[in-house]
């Protein structure tokens, strides 16, 4: 590591209308080192990010990059002179092969016709090089989004990057395709890379970041060695707030008794062919119920059932006493189940539409068209749940797109919330987000809990998991294996216990 | 833009939608009014009604509108709907056919005619709903078929004769007359116009159809009925077709299967993108397909007016309609506008995550 920044970017400020979103943020990056740029939602972290990338240009400071001052026209620009980016989505051509995906516009040629055969070569040297093991002539569509993402980031790192930058790369990877990557970026690193790291994910910052430098509302707080900024202290910086706050929503479950009533819902055999094998579950009144298992393991598919979003094929569902037939979104929202998806962007907001109006979606959506919730009603119930959620910022007529991943989240919740299910079904609630926002979730998902609801909670974060529930049902290559029921069972330990066991038992 | 106040910044984008397709309406609107003076837009009253290049305009534009409007609800929810020209020619047909042969000047007779003519727009603009809601054809397939088939129909209907409304018939009256001084089909088109806006915004249905339009998977899992309201958007957008074709019928007393109608479903489409619509669907703005609809009608007369030959026409609709579309795209703004604001930073749309 040389003590010659690559990057040096000085009091950088940037706006967007009406809102300052990087305040005179200094940034240094050295060579070989692993940097994470730490923050909440709304922090500044992704603009930084996009001044550097040249997607914004900054409205005031400089870039040094090796020394010379850089003012970058495009991404494209920014990718010549060796700044190279993986987005958390990735931005591939889901129906090109592997290799084409990664020497797109880099091939070799034939004259001026593609060497197919030396493309596949390249890219098998290439993902070779990265211990990644894929067939590299199948499409891109045939592997799972992780897999995707690791072929993204074998593209970027193959552009001769001095600097790689890696969006919240990680956030849909499970434990292997983590240990991978993490692999790959300390041998790049090991080469002189210079890697941004941006992460939800505290215990992999840890693991493998050099330094970090923290944001808050657009401000640089500080930057440190990883060795000089233990945890609690790292979350205080970002949260502004004496940490631990984390710590103080521990699960009111020990005071809550979960009444010991028939079930609110019932599965028996539900099942659905290449999604998730038949399983049993209940759920009552007042309880919260966590599904846990690896990126993969039918934890989605499970719930997608019980909300009407997928079609059993198999089983029989009950639900407040009553069988339920010819069940989908709308029936399901009849009889009072609540369904948050995985994919707030994709499956649950409507982008286009303001706050207000994504909030009463479902409320409206369930009065039928004909019966409008009046202005004024609306108006009522959208700033109570805005003032009840924390959403920020607080007007009800911002297009919902323009709310940071956290807030529109909340939206989300608020928009099941009105309408007062007796089952809530969260599928990865705090994935992505800030951890502010986490606890505000977490805290929530208590509180109904607590008044009543139901809740089925899934989560990729065992902490998240065993805080939060009641009973934890664990998941493994789509088949639910096991049910933790009590207490002493309900640890992070337990749960890898029960995956490996499973995995052990055929 | 800068001296627009917070509040009204947050509370009409709608406003703001329609800023740009306004200003090509003024600016051709002024260009007629110095060629051929304030008379083009203030109008005269002879015979008991107005009378005025303006008001002509809006006459004789009134069916493109009411098609228009309905085309503007089905593109808001991904849809299009190429069949509304043939559905046109059907509305018009079924009409004309009724009352030929019959006493053409009774009451009932007219009544029964524009009733059947509106029935069978109607039901031909649930099946393209259905087709597309139930069958999930894709809407430019589900109603090309019928913007095919359409005219044929029109043909077996008519005999392929053209049946012909003689002056006496009240029938006539839709297209020529005037109530108040203020010709019959501004009036259909206007109270069509308000109808719209009153079921789509004072109803959850604008909500919806935005939604829908917006993100369908997040629409069907929030609970909303998409197929439904598919099928409802489809039917008024047929609806509307017959409407117009009837009002074009009544204006020339009779029904031409082949020609009546011909292309304004393109011109409809026009109308919608000028307005503001997006052809990928979400927001949709009625009131901007009707600014859309008088820069369409605006522009045929201005050619006119400042000398142009006739053969101008298409080309001339085609810069117009390239102007909109720069005008309405934020890079093209934020391009023109870069040499006059080198320090002020121009805002961008992105906002911090």
């Amino acid at each position: 590591m040389s003590d010659q920044p690559i990057v040096e970017m000085t009091g950088i400020v940037k706006d967007f209308t009406g809102v300052r979103a990087l305040d005179g943020v200094d940034f240094t990056l050295r060579p070989g080192e692993i940097h994470a740029v730490m923050g909440e939602n709304g922090a500044g972290k992704s603009t930084l990010i996009k001044v550097l990338t040249g997607v914004h240009g900054p409205d005031a400071g400089r870039i040094l990059l090796d020394g010379a001052p850089v003012r970058f026209a495009g991404p494209g620009a920014a990718q010549a002179a060796g700044i190279s980016t993986v987005y958390q989505e990735v931005n591939l051509a889901e129906n090109l092969s592997v290799a084409e995906n990664l020497l797109a516009g880099r091939e070799p040629r034939l004259g001026p016709f593609i060497n197919f055969r030396a493309v596949r070569r390249r890219a098998r040297a290439l993902l070779d090089d990265l211990g990644i093991d894929l067939n590299v002539a199948a499409p891109l569509s045939s592997y799972s989004i992780a897999m995707q993402q690791l072929v993204a980031i074998a593209r970027a790192v193959n552009i001769d990057a001095k600097v790689l930058i890696l969006d919240e790369p990680t956030s849909s990877l499970d434990r292997d395709e983590v240990a991978v990557l993490l692999g790959v970026m300390r041998r790049l690193a090991a080469e002189g890379v210079a890697l941004v790291f941006i992460s939800h994910f505290l215990e992999q910052v840890y693991e493998i970041c050099d330094r970090m430098t923290v944001l808050r509302n657009g401000k640089l707080i500080g930057s440190w060695d990883t060795a000089d900024l233990p945890e609690n202290a790292l979350i205080g910086h970002m949260l502004g707030r004496e940490a631990a706050t984390l710590e103080q929503i521990e699960r009111v479950a020990a005071a809550h008794q979960v009444a010991d009533e028939a079930p609110l819902l019932e599965a028996e055999g539900l099942g659905r062919k290449g999604a998730v094998a038949p399983y049993d579950l209940t759920v009552r009144r007042g309880e919260v119920v966590g599904l846990a298992g690896l990126l993969g393991s039918g934890r989605t598919e499970t719930v997608r059932l019980i909300a009407g979003a997928d079609r059993p094929d198999s089983g029989e569902l009950r639900f407040d006493g009553s069988k339920v037939g010819g069940h989908n979104p709308r029936t399901a929202t009849a009889r009072g189940i609540a369904f948050c998806p995985e994919n707030r962007k994709t499956e649950g907001l409507v982008a286009d539409l303001t706050v207000a109006e994504n909030m009463i979606l479902a409320m409206q959506a369930s009065r039928g068209w004909a019966r409008q919730v009046s202005p004024g009603q609306r108006a009522e119930l959208v700033s109570a749940f805005i003032d009840k959620l924390g959403i920020r910022p607080a007007d009800p007529d911002l297009p919902v797109r323009n709310l940071s991943g956290g807030n529109q989240q909340k939206v989300l919740l608020a928009r099941w919330m009105l309408i007062e299910p007796k089952l809530l079904i969260l599928d990865e609630p705090t994935r992505g987000i800030d951890v502010g926002a986490k606890a505000d979730i977490q805290r929530l998902v208590a509180e109904l809990s607590a008044d009543g609801m139901a809740v089925l909670f899934v989560s990729a974060e065992l902490d998240e998991v065993t805080r939060l529930s009641d009973r934890i049902a664990v998941l493994r290559d789509r088949e639910m294996i096991a049910m933790l029921e009590t207490e002493a069972e309900m640890t992070a330990e337990h749960i890898v216990d029960a995956i490996v066991a499973g995995g052990r038992r055929d | 833009m800068t001296e627009a106040p917070a509040k009204a910044r947050s509370a009409n984008p709608y406003l703001k939608r329609l800023m740009w397709p306004l200003a090509v309406l003024a600016v051709l609107v002024a260009a007629n009014v110095a060629v051929t003076g304030i008379d083009f837009l203030v109008p005269g009253v002879q015979d008991g009604r107005l009378n005025g290049a303006f008001v002509n305009i809006l006459r004789r534009s009134a069916p493109l509108l009411i098609i228009a409007l309905g085309m503007t609800l089905v593109i808001a929810i991904k849809g299009i709907d190429l069949s509304v020209g043939a559905v046109y020619a059907i509305g018009a047909a079924v009409a004309c056919q009724w009352i030929e042969g019959r006493d053409e000047s009774a009451l009932g007779t007219v009544l029964a005619a524009v009733g059947l003519a509106l029935a069978v727009a109607a039901l031909i603009g649930a099946w393209n709903g259905t087709m597309v809601a139930r069958f999930g054809i894709q809407p430019i397939v589900a109603t090309l078929i019928l913007m095919i088939a359409g005219r044929g129909i029109a043909q077996l209907i008519t005999g392929g004769q053209i049946p012909n409304v003689g002056d006496a018939s009240p029938f006539v009256e839709l297209g020529r007359g005037a109530i108040l001084t203020v010709p019959v089909p501004i009036w259909i088109a206007a109270a069509v116009l308000v109808a719209l806006a009153v079921l789509t915004r004072r109803t959850a249905l604008g909500l919806l159809l935005e939604s829908v339009g917006g993100n369908p998977e997040a629409s069907r899992l929030a609970g909303i009925r998409a197929r439904g309201i598919t099928v409802l958007v489809y039917l008024v957008c047929g609806l509307c077709a017959g409407l117009a074709g009837v009002i074009g019928a009544a204006n020339l007393g009779s029904a031409d299967a082949n020609n009546g109608g011909l292309w304004i479903e393109l011109d409809a489409i026009l109308a919608v993108v000028i307005g503001g619509t997006a052809l990928l669907g979400g927001r949709f703005f009625l009131l901007g397909t009707t600014i859309g609809v008088a820069i369409i009608g605006t522009l045929e007369v201005t050619i006119i007016n400042v000398g142009l030959s006739s053969q101008w026409q298409f080309t001339a609709k085609a810069i117009v309609v390239l102007v909109v579309a720069l005008l309405q795209s934020p890079q093209f703004r934020a391009w023109i506008a870069r040499p006059f604001k080198r320090r002020t930073a121009a805002p961008e749309e992105a906002v911090a995550e």
